[in-house]
C-alpha cells in the first residue's frame, strides 16, 4: 500500500495558485461584527442548509475532516489531522486530531463522523446533499432506505475513520469539506430532532447563543476552538429582514459592518462613484457562470448550428453593460478561477453576420419563433431583453417568459423551455472543481426529467471522460486529470448546448473597522465573507 | 343576540374553510414543485420520490387537503419544508410584532384621517375641502415602498431621529406606523367627511343651532358621534387592507411581522407557511369584521343584530 499523507502544503499544490498577499497587519481581538440579510435564515443544520446564506454560518459553527485555507480554494486537512489514500484510491484512512471538543464540552470521536455520514445519506433527513455521496461503498442501500446505515464508512477506533469509495474518486476530499458531511453530535440531534437546525451544536470557531425569529442570530466565540488564536471576533451578530437599500443605509451610518445581500444593483453606480465607500468595497471572482441554455432535444436546437448561431449572436459586452460591468465576459462554462479552466480559449466571437449565415446553413434563413425563460427578479428581466434583442438582429424571434425562480426551475426541469437565461438560479459550484460544473448541468445524469440539465444535453462520449477524469486521485495526476476536464468542456463548447455569457464578480461592502485580507470577503466558499478568519482594527 | 353571535360565528368558520381550500387548490395547481426545493439542484429523482412520499404530496389532492385539515383541526399547522421549524412556533414569533403595527397604524390612521375629514366637511365645496380630499386620493394612491423609503431616509438617515428600521422600542415603531397612517388616512377622511356630510343637514343638527349651542359643541357633541359610524366599519374592512400591505411596509423597515414570513415562503414555496399565514391573517380579517359588526349597536342603538 503506498502511503499519501498530504500535509497543508502539499495539498495546496493540488488546487489553483490562489492570492494571497501579506497580511499588512497584525490581528486584533475582540468586537462584534453586525451582518445583514433580508431573509431570515433557514436553518443552520449542516445537513440541510443549501442556500448561499447559510452555507457560510454553518461553516463557522461546524466543521469537517477537510477545510479550505481561508480565502482561497485550497483544501487543507480540518477535523482530520492527517489522511491516507490506498494505492487504488478507493480506501481512505483519516486520522482525527484529539482534543476536539463539541459546544457542549464533549469530546469529539470517530463514531460522530460515521453518525453525521449516516444521518446525512439517510432518506429521512431529507437532505438535499444526499447525491453528494454516491461514491461511497453502500450509498444506494443507506440512502434507499434498506440499509441503516453506509457499509464503507467505519471507525474501527476513536480516533480513525476508514472510508472505503465503489469507485475512485477525485473530488472526495472535496466532498468531506462539504457542510454536508460536517460532524454531528449523536445526543444533540436526537434530542432536538428536526430543532437541531434552529438550536446547533457543532465544533466550530462560533457557536450560536440566540435565535430570535425573524429579527437577530448572535454567535460568540469558541474559546475552545481547536484551532488556536482563531477567531478574532468576540462575536457577530445576524440581523435579518433588513432590504438591501436600508442595510446600505445602515452601513452608511455606520451600524451595520457588513450588508450580506451586497450592494442593491440600483446603488451600485452611487456607491463606486463615491472614492471613500468605493475604498470599503473588495472585489473578488467566485465560482459563477451566467448562461443561455438550449434544449437540444426539441428543433429548432437540435441542430448544432443553430445553437453555435445563437452563441455568436450574444453581445456579452452590452449585457454587461446592462449590470453595470458587474463581470466579466465568459467564454466556456467553466469560471476562471476553476481549476480546468481553458486558459486562452476565446470562445464564440460576437459575429451576427456569421450566426445568420449558420442559422442559413441550418435551413433557418427566415429566422424562427421562441420562448426565453427568466426569473423575474432584477436584472434578469432587462438581461434577457438585451438578449432578445441579439437574437432579433439574426431574424430568431424569442418572447420573454418572466416567473418566479421555481417556476423557471420547472420549466427547465420538465425540458419545456427552450431557452433559459439562467441569472438568479445560474450554477455556483458546491465546491471548487471542474467535475461539479459537468455531472448536474451538462451531464447525461442531470439530463432528466427535474434535473438541472435545461439543455438535455447528453453526450454519453463526455460522461466516460468525465468519469475517467474523476478516477485520477493520485495527486501527481492533477494536471493530467484538469487537461482532461478542459478537453471536456471544450468538447462541450463544440456542442454548444449552453451560450456561455458572463461571470459574476462579487463585490462586498464592508465597514471602515473591519480587518483583514481582503481575501476573506471575497471568500470563494464561504460567502459573503470567512467569519472566523476577519477581525476589527481597533 | 347570542343567536347572532353564533351565527357569525359558523358563518366565520365557513369562510376560513373556503380560504383554506382555495389557498390549497392554487398551491397545488401551482407550476412549481415544493419537493425540488427541499430536494435542491444535486438531489437524484430517487432523493426527490423519498421526500415527496415522506411529506405525503404523491397523494391525491383531496386526501392532501383532507389531512392538512384534521391536523389543522388538532391546531397542528404542520412544519416548514425548508426550515423544518414548526409553523405555529414561526407564527406565534412573528404574530405580536404585527399586531402591535397594526394598532398602531390604526391609531395613525384615525389621528390623521378623521380631522381631515371632518374639516373637509365642514368646509364643503370650499379650496380646503378640495385640496384635503385631492390629498387624500394622493395619499391611497401612493406606493408604499416609495413613502416607506423617503420618510426613512428623511427622518432616520437626514435627520436622524429615529432608528433606521429594526424592532425593539417606541422609536422603531413610529415610522412604520407613520407610513401605514399616512397612506390609510385617506379612506378614513373620505368616509368621515361624507358621513358628516350627511349629518351636518340632518334635522338634530339644525334643532340643535336652533337651540343656540355653540358650533364646537354641536360638531363634537351631537355630529361626530352619529357620523362615526361608518368609521368602525372602516376598521374592520381595514384589516384586510393592513394584511395586504404589511409585506412591504414589514421588508423595508426590517419589521419581524408575518408579512415578511409569508414573502420568503412565497419565494421558496414553502406550502405550510403560506397555509398559516393566509389562515391567519384570514381570521384576523374575519374577526376584525365580527367585532365592528358587534360595537357598531353599542355605539348607535338603533342598529339591532339579527
Amino acid at each position: 500500500m503506498k502511503k499519501l499523507i498530504l500535509s497543508t502544503a502539499l495539498a495546496s499544490l493540488m488546487a489553483l495558485p490562489a492570492f494571497m498577499p501579506a497580511q499588512a497587519e497584525e490581528p486584533t481581538y475582540g468586537g462584534n461584527m453586525v451582518v445583514t440579510y433580508k431573509d431570515d435564515v433557514a436553518t443552520l443544520d449542516p445537513a440541510i442548509g443549501y442556500d448561499w446564506q447559510n452555507w457560510s454560518m454553518i461553516k463557522s459553527v461546524f466543521d469537517g475532516l477537510m477545510d479550505y485555507e481561508p480565502g482561497t480554494t485550497n483544501l487543507r486537512p480540518g477535523l482530520a489531522e492527517s489522511y491516507e489514500i490506498s494505492e487504488d484510491g478507493v480506501t481512505y484512512t483519516f486520522k482525527l486530531r484529539p482534543g476536539v471538543k463539541f459546544h457542549n464540552g464533549r469530546e469529539l470521536v470517530a463514531e460522530d463522523v460515521v453518525y453525521s455520514l449516516n444521518r446525512v445519506v439517510n432518506p429521512a433527513t431529507q437532505s438535499p446533499g444526499q447525491g453528494f455521496f454516491s461514491m461511497i461503498e453502500g450509498f444506494n442501500e443507506a440512502a434507499a432506505g434498506t440499509a441503516e446505515s453506509l457499509s464503507g464508512v467505519s471507525a474501527p477506533d476513536a480516533g480513525t475513520v476508514v472510508i472505503k469509495l465503489s469507485r475512485p474518486d477525485a473530488t472526495f476530499l472535496h466532498v468531506m469539506a462539504l457542510n454536508f458531511s460536517f460532524v454531528v453530535p449523536k445526543e444533540v440531534v436526537e434530542e432536538a430532532g428536526a430543532d437541531f437546525g434552529k438550536k446547533p451544536v457543532g465544533t466550530g470557531a462560533f457557536k450560536l447563543t440566540e435565535w430570535t425569529l425573524g429579527q437577530r442570530l448572535v454567535f460568540e466565540k469558541n474559546a475552545d476552538y481547536w484551532i488556536k488564536g482563531v477567531p478574532y471576533l468576540d462575536g457577530f451578530t445576524v440581523e435579518v429582514g433588513q432590504e438591501p437599500v436600508v442595510a446600505l443605509l445602515r452601513a452608511q451610518n455606520g451600524e451595520v459592518d457588513i450588508p450580506g445581500d451586497g450592494i442593491p444593483p440600483a446603488k451600485f453606480v452611487e456607491v463606486m462613484k463615491d472614492p471613500a465607500q468605493a475604498a470599503q468595497v473588495v472585489e473578488g471572482g467566485q465560482l459563477h457562470t451566467g448562461y443561455i441554455t438550449m434544449n437540444v432535444t426539441q428543433a429548432p436546437f437540435d441542430k448544432v448550428e443553430v445553437r453555435r448561431a445563437v452563441n455568436m449572436a450574444i453581445n456579452k459586452d452590452r449585457i454587461i453593460q446592462v449590470i453595470n460591468g458587474r463581470a466579466v465576459p465568459a467564454t466556456q462554462p467553466l469560471p476562471p478561477s476553476m481549476p480546468g479552466y481553458t486558459q486562452g480559449y476565446e470562445g464564440y466571437k460576437y459575429d451576427p453576420e456569421g450566426a445568420k449565415k449558420l442559422l442559413a446553413d441550418a435551413g433557418y434563413a427566415d429566422g424562427f419563433e421562441t420562448e426565453l425563460y427568466v426569473m423575474n427578479t432584477d436584472p434578469n428581466p432587462r438581461i434577457a431583453q438585451a438578449i432578445q434583442q441579439d437574437l432579433k438582429a439574426i431574424g430568431i424571434n424569442a418572447s420573454i417568459k418572466s416567473l418566479a425562480q421555481a417556476n423557471v426551475i420547472e420549466a427547465g426541469g420538465a425540458g419545456n423551455a427552450p431557452m433559459i437565461w439562467s441569472g438568479g438560479m445560474a450554477w455556483i459550484a458546491d465546491f471548487p472543481d471542474p467535475a461539479n460544473f459537468y455531472y448536474p448541468i451538462l451531464g447525461c445524469a442531470g439530463a432528466v426529467e427535474g434535473g438541472w440539465n435545461w439543455s438535455k444535453y447528453c453526450n454519453e462520449e463526455l460522461d466516460m471522460m468525465a468519469a475517467q477524469a474523476d478516477s485520477m486521485v493520485d495527486p501527481a495526476k492533477l494536471d493530467e486529470r484538469l487537461a482532461k476536464w478542459s478537453e471536456i468542456y471544450m468538447k462541450v463548447m463544440e456542442d454548444a448546448p449552453w451560450a456561455p455569457v458572463f461571470n459574476e464578480q462579487r463585490f462586498t461592502l464592508k465597514s471602515a473597522r473591519m480587518g483583514g485580507d481582503d481575501a476573506l470577503y471575497v471568500d470563494p466558499v464561504s460567502i459573503p465573507i470567512n467569519y472566523d478568519y476577519v477581525y476589527i482594527k481597533e | 343576540m347570542a343567536a347572532y353571535i353564533l351565527r357569525r360565528l359558523v358563518q366565520s368558520a365557513l369562510i376560513l374553510l373556503g380560504v383554506s381550500f382555495i389557498t390549497f387548490v392554487l398551491l397545488y395547481v401551482l407550476p412549481a414543485d415544493p419537493v425540488r426545493q427541499i430536494a435542491g439542484r444535486s438531489a437524484t429523482a430517487a432523493t426527490v420520490e423519498s421526500i415527496r412520499q415522506q411529506l405525503g404530496l404523491d397523494k391525491p389532492f383531496l386526501v392532501q387537503y383532507g389531512n392538512y385539515l384534521v391536523n389543522l383541526l388538532q391546531g397542528d399547522f404542520g412544519r416548514s419544508y425548508l426550515q423544518k421549524t414548526e409553523v405555529a412556533q414561526l407564527l406565534v414569533s412573528r404574530l405580536p410584532a404585527t399586531l402591535i403595527l397594526l394598532v398602531a397604524a390604526i391609531f395613525c390612521e384615525l389621528l390623521i384621517g378623521l380631522p381631515l375629514g371632518i374639516i373637509a366637511a365642514l368646509n364643503r365645496g370650499k379650496t380646503v375641502d378640495n385640496g384635503l380630499m385631492l390629498t387624500s386620493f394622493l395619499t391611497v394612491s401612493a406606493p408604499q415602498f416609495v413613502v416607506a423609503l423617503l420618510l426613512l431616509y428623511v427622518f432616520a438617515v437626514r435627520l436622524g431621529w429615529f432608528p433606521i428600521g429594526g424592532y425593539g422600542t417606541f422609536a422603531h415603531i413610529v415610522l412604520p406606523a407613520l407610513t401605514l397612517g399616512i397612506l390609510g388616512s385617506g379612506w378614513y377622511s373620505r368616509i368621515m367627511r361624507s358621513s358628516m356630510v350627511d349629518v351636518l343637514r340632518a334635522d338634530f343638527i339644525r334643532t340643535a343651532r336652533a337651540k343656540g349651542l355653540s358650533r364646537s359643541k354641536v360638531i363634537l357633541g351631537h355630529a361626530l358621534p352619529n357620523a362615526i359610524l361608518p368609521i368602525i366599519a372602516m376598521i374592520g374592512i381595514d384589516i384586510g387592507l393592513f394584511m395586504s400591505g404589511i409585506v412591504v411596509v414589514e421588508s423595508v423597515f426590517g419589521w419581524p411581522g408575518i408579512g415578511q414570513l409569508a414573502w420568503q415562503a412565497i419565494q421558496r414555496v414553502d406550502i405550510p407557511i403560506i397555509m398559516g399565514v393566509t389562515l391567519v391573517s384570514a381570521f384576523g380579517i374575519v374577526i376584525g369584521n365580527l367585532l365592528a359588526d358587534l360595537i357598531s349597536p353599542l355605539i348607535d342603538p338603533r342598529i339591532k343584530l339579527r
